[in-house]
């Protein structure tokens, strides 16, 4: 978490930029100060057991970041931790189902199908490539990043643009592919 | 780009200080965000609780007050409060008849005050959502998140108002909040783009020469571009774009909002030609009101919003209402 807070903090000006193009220039913003709020949280209370990791930072993103990235990200994380339960290791097979319980829960809340441009189009390549490796997942996260380029925006503020969405890529999908990215950093 | 700022990041924080200095009448919690009027929790009374991203001021915090809001929530710029804020806020005017929240429809409000209101019930407090989706501009909704909500968040908040200030019950301030909703439609129109503090510039790129029709209040893109129109051009396309969906028999209340960067002068002048737009088409006009109310930081251009009112929704519209915003008879 503190890997993935260190990469929205160096990413936070591309994610903004990307978000001007379609959205509202916050996306940056918003996620920095919530994995800022995340890392103070877990170094003055470090959780016992990785679900409980994933429970306090879903926890901590609601209550900072705002917009609809805080609930969604929120409950992404909050669900996932709770799906790993009490466990004090985590194989990757047990996470890859507390983040398809995760991706699960963020589509209900959302109501975003895959092909509508947002942080589900990188999110669920991601989790089904867990099944193969870490590396393997962030390469379909930011693959599934990038294919949000042509699509034309179905939900939240972009969706506005219609036409005019398509040939930019979402911001949510890139976030998204960061924190997988982060996750494979940490295991490396 | 030149800012009457510090830095970005306590702009939001720099002017609730500001809001508390010139409005005693108000309790500002800086640090948790929350706009309270000072006699709250009014006894017997139905609480309004409204909010959403800052940089719409007016809109929320100032319609905080007697026959308007309990409480307001302000976000960071243009991104939706959290539901801490909401639920602190809602347990500090909540009088035992209930809490109102009138919401925006955006994707960031409608999740947090969902999340808000499950929690506030957790705490005791009970709960009845009003979503606010007026803007015409958006038509094709199945393809995005729906018709946003704009100009008509105003007329909501000061008839509800009303209607809790007489006592009425929740379900009550409810059902007149939705027949306002159901009664008005917007449309805006961008002559500039607006600038958010984060990004330190605009935050698109609208050519010199060039308006969008149909903008929303955070700048997103509308219906589509043209070279520049005159006023009464302008007039003629707005209203008859909302005629065409909403087709009152009785009479309108008008607003004709800012959205932050154009002067009254011409806003006044954008009115006469709306009244002139309306007479036209044989609508009869009850209330105009014009000015900045929901506005997109400096962007340039306004609003139009109608709402088709019987003669309760008027005599709730005519009702006293103490704000830092909005304030008559009283």
């Amino acid at each position: 978490m503190v890997a993935a807070a260190g990469l929205v903090e160096r990413e936070a000006g591309r994610l903004t930029e990307l978000d001007s193009a379609i959205g509202d220039a916050d996306h940056g913003a918003n996620m920095q100060r919530g994995f800022a709020a995340v890392v103070k949280t877990l170094e003055s209370e470090p959780p016992a057991t990785p679900g409980a990791v994933l429970v306090t930072v879903g926890r901590q993103l609601i209550s900072t970041v705002g917009g609809a990235s805080g609930p969604l990200y929120g409950t992404l994380l909050r669900r996932a931790g709770k799906s790993l339960g009490e466990a004090s290791e985590v194989t990757v097979p047990e996470l890859q189902a507390g983040l398809r319980a995760g991706v699960e829960s963020v589509r209900e809340l959302g109501g975003a199908a895959p092909g509508d441009k947002t942080m589900v189009d990188a999110l669920l390549p991601g989790v089904e490539a867990l099944g193969t490796s870490l590396d393997a997942a962030a390469g379909a996260a930011e693959e599934g990043a990038l294919a949000t380029v042509p699509m034309r925006a179905q939900k939240g503020r972009a969706s506005y643009l219609g036409e005019r969405s398509i040939g930019h890529q979402d911001p949510g999908a890139t976030s998204s592919a960061l924190l997988f990215a982060a996750l494979a950093e940490v295991a490396r | 780009m030149r800012m009457l700022i510090n830095v970005a990041e306590t702009v939001v924080a720099d002017a609730l200080r500001g809001m508390a200095a010139a409005h005693p009448e108000l309790v500002v919690d800086v640090a948790n965000r929350v706009i309270v009027r000072r006699d709250a929790p009014v006894a017997g009374k139905v609480a309004l609780l409204s909010g959403g991203g800052s940089g719409h001021e007016p809109l929320h915090g100032g319609f905080v007050g007697p026959g308007m809001l309990d409480a307001a929530c302000p976000g960071e710029v243009f991104t939706s409060p959290v539901p801490d804020q909401m639920v602190r806020a809602a347990t500090a005017v909540d009088a035992g008849r209930g809490v109102l929240f009138v919401v925006k429809n955006y994707t960031g409000d409608v999740l947090n005050f969902r999340m808000a209101a499950e929690l506030a019930e957790d705490e005791g407090v009970q709960v009845a959502s009003v979503l606010v989706d007026d803007d015409v501009a958006v038509r094709d909704s199945t393809f995005t998140a729906g018709r946003r909500g704009t100009g008509a968040t105003l007329f909501v908040e000061k008839i509800a108002g009303a209607a809790a200030e007489e006592g009425m019950p929740l379900e009550r301030v409810e059902a007149v909040a939705r027949k306002v909703v159901a009664s008005s439609r917007s449309l805006g129109v961008a002559l500039s783009a607006c600038s958010t503090p984060a990004k330190g510039g605009p935050t698109f790129d609208l050519p010199p020469g060039e308006l969008e029709l149909g903008v929303g209040i955070h700048g997103e893109p509308g219906r589509e571009r043209r070279a520049m129109m005159t006023s009464h051009e302008i007039a003629d396309f707005a209203v008859d774009a909302i005629l065409e969906d909403l087709r009152p028999r009785l009479p309108v209340l008008v607003l004709v909002n800012g959205m932050g960067a154009t002067p009254l002068l011409e806003l006044y002048g954008f009115g006469a030609e709306v009244h002139r737009v309306l007479d036209e088409r044989g609508v009869t006009v009850a209330r105009t009101l014009v000015g900045n109310y929901v506005t997109s930081l400096d962007m340039a251009g306004c609003s139009v919003t109608l709402c088709q009112v019987d003669e309760e929704l008027l005599r709730l519209w005519d009702a006293p209402v103490a704000t830092a915003g909005l304030r008559w008879g009283r």
